[in-house]
């Protein structure tokens, strides 16, 4: 037993994985199956009533998730995590845990477009109210707050803009309202900023994106800090107040601080139903085990492509935080030292045209709605992923008509930079 | 000792040589987590012994509660209180009076008293505040990784098959011994809100 703290590299490698205690298998088994069988019908009441530790149907929990959920818990440095279907399945679970029809809850209006959707329409059908603030202007957070106010999200480094964000001031302000801070990490990953560190309560993945790395397989993830006490006032009566379903169990006083990841377990999965595939589980964890490998690459080529595109005569503007021009340089120094990722923007001299004409004639960049793929890719976000926002909403999210973003690839940066080159030319 | 994160080698140690534990507190309601608790290492073949005033002449797992711990047959290695932190103090100075000894105080989840656990650690009793038994033994075990808990420990060796009535070993590699950074972040909290209260 040595008491010594393994890197980040060992934990991507071998958090929660063990050989399999039955065949020895060392990498990790995908368990495709619907059901596992009780020892008897006391065991399989203590699983039922939450007493025992164990398997019961994969919609709630199955072996090879559980191995990706301690892997990521382990990389962010949480409590637990929930593997969930999809980022967006994340989303939805984490806030059916937190709110209760008529809630507020403030979200960072530099997010990603499906989000923004998310949040505004379907959201809304279920009596939870977004309320904006601007991740650039702490203030506004703090006056958005308001006693119905019951959670703040934010993303660590914005999509599309590639903006940082400052999780400790928006920490402060989340503290101060008594409520739970949820960051988005997808673009940073645990890698590059560890957002629990710096005082998030609540980290969720699109596991889609870096953590896989390879554009296969569709998943996300909810990290639970332990940092918040949800029994303080009465705001959280899921993890507070008994739970008639399971005889008037108490979640936090039986959990601890992982009840936040068992509520969106046995209450979230459990019933709203978007359980991950044991096999995209494996293909996310295999994914993983290079993820430092990966995002350092990711990172490095993405800064030399950034800095060609901020001299290119065709190029009006590149916002990549990992430039010193960039407003949030000093933001990317403090909170992603290592590299500012591998998402950004810019702009280009041609305007909308221009960037139709860009994407039209890239040859190695593929055209596509994803971020975080081993290959390099590009789409123009106005016509898309943010299409269905109106002008204003649009440029607030970073993704006017005139802007291109590009997730760099681990492809070679030389061939990266010259199909961008022969694509602003042509 | 800094009773805010521990060690998991203190926690390790501490399970894998106590056999006799003494659960003040215990309840035969089987939703509250003292009688979950108390089942869990039961099974994982502790000598469980429940004591509640309340429900003498009952059974808990075939095992029969008493009253108190002076009420107790045999030496006890360790004392678990599942109680509030108030009560803490007198069944500490309670436990002192036990001949032997015990071996351990330990006091569950939510539930902290650094008077009775200076008085303990004074008479040369370990104690162990703020952690449920069971999830500590769940977390050095690795089972609780089935629930998608950070064990906070690795293992390169094929890890045995959970099954009732079986012990589990304890000792894998810790991740940085007992705390993380949320988890000292936790404690802050908790000890700037006391401090403003």
């Amino acid at each position: 037993m040595i008491d010594r703290l393994p890197g980040f590299a060992t934990l991507a490698i071998h958090a929660g994985a063990q050989p399999d205690p039955t065949t020895g298998a060392r990498s990790t088994p995908i368990y495709q199956t619907t059901s596992f069988v009780f020892n008897d019908a006391d065991h399989a009441a203590s699983l039922f009533g939450l007493q025992a530790f164990g398997n019961i149907y994969t919609r709630i929990g199955n072996p090879t998730n559980a191995v990706l959920e301690e892997r990521v818990a382990a990389l962010e440095g949480g409590t637990a995590a929930l593997a969930v279907a999809s980022g967006h399945a994340a989303q939805v679970v984490t806030f059916q845990a937190l709110l209760r029809p008529g809630d507020e809850f403030i979200a960072a209006r530099q997010a990603y477009g499906g989000t923004i959707n998310q949040f505004t329409h379907t959201f809304k059908s279920f009596g939870w109210n977004v309320v904006w603030a601007d991740a650039d202007d702490i203030a506004s957070f703090e006056r958005a707050v308001t006693p119905r106010t019951k959670a703040i999200f934010i993303e660590s480094i914005a999509n599309p803009g590639g903006s940082i964000t400052d999780i400790e001031a928006i920490s402060a302000v989340a503290r101060k309202a008594g409520v739970p801070l949820i960051v988005d990490n997808t673009l940073a990953s645990p890698y590059l900023i560890r957002p629990i560190d710096h005082g998030a309560d609540i980290v969720l993945h699109s596991a889609t994106k870096f953590l896989g790395g390879h554009g296969t397989s569709i998943a996300g993830i909810i990290v639970d800090a332990g940092t918040f006490d949800w029994s303080r006032d009465n705001k959280y009566p899921i993890l507070s107040e008994p739970r008639p379903e399971y005889h008037g169990i108490k979640l936090q006083e039986t959990f601890g601080n992982f009840a936040f990841a068992i509520a969106c377990r046995v209450i979230g999965l459990r019933d709203l139903g978007p359980a991950l595939s044991p096999f995209n589980a494996f293909m996310i964890l295999t994914g993983i085990e290079t993820l430092p490998l990966r995002v350092q690459r990711h990172s490095d080529n993405a800064k030399a492509v950034a800095e060609f595109l901020s001299t290119h005569p065709a190029v009006a503007a590149v916002n990549y935080s990992g430039l010193p021009s960039s407003r949030y340089y000093n933001l990317a120094r403090k909170y992603a030292p290592k590299g500012a990722g591998a998402v950004f923007t810019f702009s280009l001299k041609g305007g909308y045209d221009a960037g139709v004409n860009l994407v039209s004639n890239l040859k190695l960049f593929s055209h596509l709605a994803n971020v975080g793929d081993t290959r390099s890719l590009v789409i123009h976000p106005a016509s898309t992923t943010h299409s269905q926002l109106d002008d204003a909403a649009k440029t607030n999210a970073g993704a006017g008509p005139d802007i291109v973003r590009v997730s760099i690839g681990i492809e070679d940066k030389e061939d990266i930079i010259a199909d961008l080159d022969q694509a602003l030319r042509a | 000792m800094n009773h805010d994160t521990y060690d998991d080698n203190y926690i390790r140690g501490i399970l894998n040589n106590v056999k006799t534990i003494a659960m003040v507190g215990a309840s035969p309601v089987n939703v509250r987590p003292s009688y979950f608790a108390f089942k869990y290492l039961a099974q994982r073949d502790y000598d469980m012994i429940p004591v509640n005033p309340g429900q003498v002449g009952k059974n808990l797992m075939g095992k029969p509660f008493v009253a108190s711990l002076a009420d107790i047959d045999r030496p006890v290695d360790m004392v678990d209180i599942f109680r509030n932190s108030d009560a803490a103090l007198p069944l500490v100075k309670d436990a002192l009076t036990l001949n032997p000894l015990p071996k351990v105080i330990w006091m569950q989840l939510g539930v902290r008293n650094d008077e009775a656990c200076a008085l303990a650690e004074a008479a040369g009793v370990k104690v162990v505040m703020n952690r449920c038994p069971k999830i500590e033994y769940g977390r050095l075990s690795s089972e609780i990784s089935w629930m998608g808990v950070n064990s906070r420990t690795l293992s390169s060796k094929r890890a045995p098959i959970p099954t009732q009535g079986m012990r589990l070993s304890l000792n894998r590699v810790s991740v940085g011994g007992g705390g993380t950074s949320a988890a000292d972040r936790a404690a802050q909290l908790k000890d700037d809100k006391n401090n403003n209260a």
